[in-house]
This record gives structure tokens, sequence and C-alpha cells, in this order.
């Protein structure tokens, strides 16, 4: 039993995919609310949405602390990280860099992870948060840096209470967790500067 | 565990990585980038590498092109305004040697502009990239020395010291002095130094649609503009900001809304004035603007005359002595071989990992 | 003339032959091999390894040789080349106690277990031109008796002076001076912090203020040796609170071991020539510490005194803080001295200045002429509507 036979593979060509992969992250979370593809065409472990495990491909290693959902960190998402990533997995989520959590999930909520001190609000956590669609759920209205006016974003598969907790993420500006909306190859970023102007 | 990085196992490795930086660093430094972008305006501190060029020499904006830049990009690099002067050249041939780097003078052709003290005059568009060289990216430095104040006064919004100074300039000199490095308040939150851009430039920060980047490498801090993001410089309601405005248009394309560049031209004195911007003053000499020294600056050889014959929204690639010897012409044609057999190459020369 | 309208490409390609011919020299002298200086501007590799942060000295004798024997220039080449390199792990941490010695003095006694060796130092030669190294070959070859003090030593009763041919008979045990006093209970301990972390890695990582020890060695033990050496002498003519004694300085080969993960177990990685200080410093007391004295700590590669000595000065002075002092001086902040003491840094920033700043400059000459226009127009003005008063 070695470690191939168990965990899939990552990136073929890491120098060129990783580089297109933060470029979409880059704009994701430059321009909050808009739709991008992760390039990359990996295929993630069994619980990670493609963009999901693409981005931590692209931006986690020894250095980033990873919470995931425990099923998933004891399974094989969480060998396919260690192993490709290097990264050590966390059981607490104000420990984390990154985590990902499912977006029917009722926990934990968004305030239980890091969101950085006020001399340096940028060692907080990134959130990637899987969802059933990045369209066809409730329509919300967004404004804020990376935003011209206002921009309406309608992602489904999303927890009760979902877009109050993002409302009050943004209210600890410059404090707060940064969220990354995956499904399949794609996500919608929703950094802690995005305010959220109305929502049902 | 203490090993910190792994090898490539493939030995075919080139000796340097795409782009110089190890995989490893551009992590680090695209993280450090996602977090400038969802808190504008405030200095995220990294892990600054050693560069191949000097501390204060654009290591920080370099490093921040190697971490984003890939096959897709077209680079230009400016310094001054200008694509011809030294540092700006010596950092493109980096970017050429160390990532086959497409590059270009055409800001409009650009995906990503490296700058050193100036935003192009043409308006940046959106999927734009601007790359800021920032010498020292603490706006309160020369108010407050000490990092560790600073710093504080950045998490608790404390910036009366800043608004004491600007004020005193104001009672001792009628104005702020500040000509270049303009502080500004990004977001209403953080105040930022904007790098050592006339302050002229200021207001083409706000509301950009390009994505705009600052790397301050000997002082380790990376920062960031996204699109649509306010930028307000700091003024006063009975002194409103102003920027710097001339006499006289440029005097070789006529422009009266560019920054213009005061040439010395005898040692008696006599001046003329030209656009900083040395594309956009070939753009519109192409398009047919005359300023009054033009026929004198073409006789002199002050002006090449062929760049007064781009066609305009030519995009042309950057004349490279290194790739086309002197003699044989000064563009490098979108067909050259060169670029084919970059294009054919790429995976086999930068395929593996390090 | 100089005018910056086109033309930097081919400006620049001609600086990079000018250099080669500049480093080139007369081509009737024969060009100077890496080897060479290697072997014979040791002590100028020494300063190359310890700036670059590298220790190698074939790469540090090809950088001198690459930048005409400019140390900063050589560093910057150093660490530029050492940024690329892939990390496979840290060594386990060296032990200057079990140092193959070449010197070891001690300022604070007379004598004391295995004893005061000498060994190669410029200390008591007297700084007169030995002309007959001037192009003369072969007088390099043996001991200059005014260096090794092995002919018609004079200080044969001192204790500090073994002659070189007992160098193969050395102790084989000697423990460091603040040992010898920490036995007794008067240094005050050197205790890791707690789970003794992997030290801080500042080529690797931000700093953020106030640093702890371990980055502030590391910055000094690649800082510039004669900032540091001004931070020291400052210390030391008042401006920092500092007694200084030479507990021990101690130069010799230690061997570096690593132990990779796959083999569990240490191999010997080879050896590498240290330079380590101990200053022994005046004490600190508190109502619930007995007065101990306290130290300061150098270490740097190849045998390079001047740099150990002053970053143990400068080291003391920095642990101010930790011993509840004033930081009132330079020597004792650790912001204004980690800053300031990365030459190749500094160096870069200060030379920038000569890069092109005529954007910023027509900012400045715009603002000067309005304002002094401006001004002219005023005294105009009051001059005009107060004609009498003036008189």
């Amino acid at each position: 039993m070695t470690t191939e036979t168990l965990i899939g593979p990552g990136f073929s060509d890491p120098v060129f995919q990783s580089q297109g992969a933060f470029r979409a992250l880059l704009a994701a979370l430059a321009e909050p609310g808009t739709r991008h593809v992760l390039p990359g065409a990996i295929i993630p472990p069994e619980g990670l949405q493609a963009a999901t495990a693409t981005a931590l491909l692209t931006l986690a290693d020894y250095e980033t602390p990873i919470w995931l959902p425990p099923t998933l960190r004891d399974g094989a998402a969480g060998a396919w990280l260690r192993f490709h990533c290097g990264a050590a997995l966390v059981s607490d989520p104000a420990q984390a860099a990154f985590a990902v959590i499912d977006g029917t999930a009722p926990e934990p909520a968004l305030a239980a992870f890091d969101a950085g001190s006020d001399q340096f609000p940028d060692r907080s956590t990134t959130l990637i948060v899987q969802c059933a669609a990045l369209k066809g759920g409730e329509a919300v209205t967004l404004t804020g840096p990376g935003i011209a006016t206002t921009r309406v974003i309608a992602p489904s598969g999303l927890r009760p209470g979902f877009w109050a907790e993002v409302a009050a993420n943004n209210e600890a500006y410059p404090l707060g967790i940064d969220l990354l909306l995956s499904h399949a190859d794609a996500v919608l970023g929703l950094p802690r500067s995005t305010r959220i102007v109305e929502f049902a | 565990m203490n090993a910190h990085q792994t090898l490539p196992a493939d030995e075919a490795v080139p000796a340097y990585n795409y782009a110089y930086l190890d995989e490893q660093t551009k992590r680090m430094i695209r993280r450090a980038l996602l977090k400038a972008v969802a808190v504008p305006g405030y200095q995220v501190p990294f892990g600054s590498r050693e560069m191949p060029l000097a501390r204060g020499w654009g290591t920080g904006g370099i490093q921040v092109t190697a971490a984003i830049i890939g096959p897709a990009d077209t680079l230009k690099v400016i310094d001054q305004g200008a694509d011809d002067t030294t540092n700006a050249v010596s950092i493109r041939r980096f970017f050429e040697k160390t990532a086959q780097a497409r590059t270009t003078e055409a800001t409009e052709a650009a995906t990503i502009i490296q700058t050193r003290h100036r935003i192009p005059e043409a308006p940046l568009t959106a999927g734009q990239i601007m790359v800021y060289q920032v010498p020292q990216p603490e706006p309160l430095r020369k108010l407050e020395p000490r990092e560790a104040e600073t710093r504080k006064m950045h998490a608790w919004a404390e910036y009366g010291l800043m608004q004491v100074k600007l004020y005193e300039n104001i009672a001792r000199f009628g104005e702020v002095t500040t000509t270049y490095d303009y502080p500004v308040m990004i977001n209403g939150r953080y105040i930022m130094a904007p790098s050592p851009i006339p302050k002229f430039d200021n207001p083409k920060m706000h509301m950009s649609p390009a994505l705009q980047l600052f790397g301050a490498g000997r002082e380790k801090r990376i920062y960031a503009l996204p699109p649509h993001t306010s930028v307000r410089s700091l003024d006063f309601e009975d002194h409103p900001f102003r920027i710097q405005s001339w006499k006289e248009p440029c005097a070789l394309c006529a422009a009266t809304d560019s920054y213009l560049d005061e040439v010395v031209i005898d040692d008696q004195g006599s001046r003329m004035f030209v656009c900083s911007d040395s594309h956009h003053c070939e753009t519109r000499r192409a398009e047919g603007h005359r300023g009054t020294m033009l026929g004198d600056a073409t006789a002199n050889g002050l002006v090449d005359p062929s760049s007064s014959t781009v066609i305009p929204g030519d995009r042309r690639e950057t004349r490279d002595p290194f790739r086309n010897p002197a003699g044989q012409g000064s563009g490098m044609d979108p067909g050259s071989p060169l670029r084919s057999a970059r294009d054919d190459d790429a995976k086999v020369e930068t395929g593996a990992d390090s | 003339m100089y005018v910056a309208v086109k033309g930097g490409e081919a400006a620049i390609l001609a600086t990079h032959d000018l250099v080669a011919q500049a480093r080139r020299g007369d081509a009737a002298v024969p060009e100077i091999s890496v080897a060479q200086i290697r072997e014979q501007q040791g002590l100028s590799c020494a300063r190359v390894m310890n700036e670059g942060s590298l220790y190698d000295a074939d790469l540090a004798a090809l950088a001198l040789k690459q930048a005409q024997g400019d140390v900063i220039e050589a560093a910057f080449l150093m660490r530029a080349y050492r940024t690329t390199l892939p990390r496979f792990g840290s060594s386990e941490p060296v032990d200057t106690a079990r140092m193959a010695i070449r010197r070891r003095v001690s300022a604070t006694y007379k004598d004391l277990p295995g004893g005061q060796v000498l060994g190669p130092t410029y200390d008591y030669t007297h700084r007169l031109f030995d002309f007959a190294l001037m192009d003369n070959e072969g007088v390099m070859v043996g001991l200059d008796p005014t260096i090794s003090g092995r002919e018609g030593a004079t200080a044969a009763g001192d204790a500090r002076v073994k002659p070189e041919h007992d160098v193969a008979s050395l102790d084989a045990h000697m423990p460091r001076v603040p040992d010898i006093l920490g036995a007794e209970g008067l240094m005050e301990p050197e205790v890791p912090p707690e789970g003794d972390p992997r030290p801080f890695d500042l080529t690797r990582e931000p700093v953020s203020f106030p640093a702890d020890r371990d980055v502030r060695l590391q910055a000094m033990a690649r800082g510039d040796e004669g900032f540091l050496l001004g931070l020291g002498y400052s210390v030391q003519r008042g401006f920092g609170g500092n007694h200084p004694f030479v507990g021990e300085i101690r130069v010799g080969e230690v061997s570096v071991e690593f132990i990779p993960e796959e083999l569990g177990f240490a191999v010997d990685l080879g050896e590498i020539t240290l330079t380590e200080c101990q200053m022994v410093n005046q004490f600190a007391g508190s109502k619930d510490v007995a007065p101990q004295f306290t130290r300061g700590y150098g270490l740097s590669f190849g045998h390079s005194e001047r740099k150990a000595m002053s970053m143990s000065l400068v080291d003391r002075a920095l642990k101010c803080r930790e011993f509840g002092e004033a930081a009132e001086y330079p020597a004792q902040q650790d912001e204004f001295v980690l800053y300031h003491s990365d030459n190749v840094e500094a160096a870069g920033f200060v030379e920038h200045l000569k890069l092109p700043h005529y954007v910023d400059f027509q900012g400045e000459l715009e603002l000067i002429r309005r304002i002094r226009h401006e001004r002219e127009q005023r005294l105009a003005g009051e001059n005009e509507a107060l004609p009498e008063a003036a008189e």
C-alpha cells in the first residue's frame, strides 16, 4: 500500500497551472462577485470541488495550516492535501490559514475562523465555501472595492443566516475572513471589504 | 519536520525557475497579494527575497510581477514614464530572460505594466494590472520612524499626525508642499503611499478599472488597490488638492493634458517641455499632432524619426538589441522566429516545478 | 548630450563591456585565479561569506573576483545566488564547545583550562609594510616572525602565547568561559525559548518588532561589519551602558550535522570555520535574582574577530529590553540596528539615487517656482499698498 495508489495526482505542470489558477483567484477577490474558472483540470479528491482543490494546491503549503470538516480531514481529501501541499491539517478553525466548509453545513460559524488582529489584519483565514451552484439562489446585492456600483449574485446551497454572517464579517473591517464560494471548476470571491447591501 | 522545500525530482530543470522565483516563494507572495487585495491600502508584510537586482531598484515590483506573470501576459515596463530609461530596460530584459516574457511599449497592449514613478497617460482598462515599485511603503515613516508605532497608527486609524504635518505645510508655504508620493486615503480607511508618482497621477488611481499592486522589496511590504476603489488625496476644505499644470504644451506632440519633463537643451538655460510618457507622446505624434519644437528636435537627433511613424494602436514589440542585433531594425515583429520558438519550447524549458 | 530620449538599451550593453575591461585591468599582468583569492585573501572571503549569508569559500572568491574586490558587491552576488538555492532543511545546532581550536583567547583570565592559544593574529604585528611581499614569489611560504611570534618570541612568559609547534597537542577540553562563570552561577543563563523552536529566518519571513534575539543575531551575523563596528564602538564610548570584557574569542572548525527525514540519524556534512566571541558585561540583578554578569554573543563565518566582537557588543546592547534598561541609544534600538545593518539593502537604496528621478524633481521645480512667484507678487502687492509706511 503506497501513497500513490491511494492519492490522486495534483498538477501535471505546477508552474503554469498554479500561475493560471492564481490569476483567476486574484481576479475573483479583486472583483468580488464575478465568476472565475480556475484552469488546471485536476481530478479533485472526494469531498473537494475541483476549484477548491485547485485553489489549495495553488496557495497552500507547509506554512499554511488548513481546516477541513472532520469527515474530509480524515478521508481522501485530507491525505491528498497533506501529500501535495505538505500542509498541516488543524482541528481548531481559529488556527487555519485556509479552511473549507460545505455551504449547507450549520457550523462552524464564520466567526469561528481567524479574523486577524488590528495590527496584522492580513493574518486571517481564507475560507472556501463549497456550494451547490454559483447561481440560482437568492439574489444578494454587493458593493465595495472592486465593484463599480453594485453587483448582484445568487449562489445557491448556503445555510440559513449565511448572508447575515457575511454582513457581520464585513462590519469588523479591516478585520475579517475572506471568502471564496466554489462550485465545480469556478469560484466567486467575497473579501471582507465587500458590503452586503441587500439580502432576503 | 524541518525540511522547508522539496527538490524537483526532474534533473532537467533549468538553472532558474520560470520568472526566477521558486514556487514556494511565489505562493508566499501570492498569498500576500490576495490579502492585500482584500484589505485595500493595508501593507501586508511579506518574506521579500534577495533579488539579483539591487534593493531600491525595483525588487518589490519585480517580485510582484514574477509572482503574477504567465505565458498569456504582455509586459510593459516604464521608469519616469518612459520605456527606454535604463532601469526599465534592465527590468524588461530580466523578464524576457527569465520568463520569456512578451513585452510591449504600447500601454493598451499590455496586460501587466510595471512602473516606477508614473502612471501612463492613456487610460488604464479593465483586466490590466499595474505593478508599482515602491521605495517607502509607509506614508507615515517621515513623521514617525518606528515601525512599531506606525503600525499602531494604522491599526487604530490614528492619522492626526499626518493632518498636522500637511497643515504645517500650508501655514508655512500656503499650500501642501508634497509634490510626489502624495498621501492618499483608501476606501475611507487606510492612508497609503502611492509610491513616488507625481501628484498629477493621483487622480488616475481613483476608481481605476485596473488592478493596482504595490511591491516594496527592501521594506518587505505588498499592498493593493482593487479596481473601482476610492482613492482620495488628503486635503483640507479650504485648501483642496490640486495637481501640477504647465503653461505650455508638450514641445513635441502639443499635448496639454500630460505630465511634462523639463529638458535643458543648452548651457544658456534654454529648455523644452516634453511628455514624460514616451509612448503617449509617440502615439500622438503618429496621429499627426506636432509640437512647436518637433522639427528641431528631429533634426537634432533628440527624437528618433522612426518613432514618429508609429501607427496608432500599433501593438509593436519592444525593441530588443539582445534578440535583434543593432542594425537589423528596431522592432521585433510578432511573427519573428524567436517568438514562435518561445511558444513552441515553453513547455519543454519550463515544464518542471522547483 | 545627456537627453534621455532613447538609447538606454545600447548604453546598458556598453557598460557591461566596460566593466569587463576594468575588471581585467592591464592584460600584461597575469589574471588572478579564484583559488588564489580563496587561499590568499581568506579574510575578505570570510567577510563576503558573512555578509552574503552563505558558507562557500569558492563562491566568495569568485564573487570577489567578479566584483573587482568590492566586498559589498560580492556579498550581493552571494545573496542573489543563495536565495535561489533549494532548502533541504536545517542542520543540527553546531557545538562550539567541541570546536577544533586554532585560536582561543580570554581577556578575563590569565590562564584557564585549555590555555590561551594565540594562533594566527595580526594583533601583535607592527603595521610596517613588509616590502618582501611586493612582487616576490615564495615569501608567503613560511611564517613571518612578527606575526607568529615563533621566533624570538619575547612574550615567552606570557600564558597567552602558545608557540605554534604546540598546536598539535592542544588540550582536548576547552570549556567556554561563560560556561565556567555559569558553573559558579555568576553568568546569566542562556535558556532557549519554550519548546526550543527552530530559529526565525529573516530571509524567508518578514520581521516584526520588537524583534526576538534569534532575529537580531541573524540580522547581525549578515550585517555590515563596519556598521556593527561603529555601533559597538559607540556602546564603548558611552552611547549605551555596556562595560564589556572579552570573556573569550575562539576560532576554529566545527562539524555540521544534518538529520535527513528518511534516515532519522545525523549525517556529518563537513566542517566550517567559525569565530565566536562571548563578551562578559556588567551585571544585572533584581530583588528576586542575585546580580549576575550578562553576556553578549557574536558568531561569524571564517576568521573574523572584529565582526564577532562588534556583534557581541551590539547583542548585549540590544538586550536592554530583557533587562529592563532604557533604550536610549542607537545600538539599543532593534529597529534601528536591524533595518540599517544590512549593507546590501542599504547600498541598493543609497545607490538608487543614481536612477533618474526627473519626474519627481519636475514636481519640485514646478512647486518652488510657483511659490517664489506667488511670494514676489505678494511682496509687490504689499509694497504698493503701503508705500508710505515702508519709508
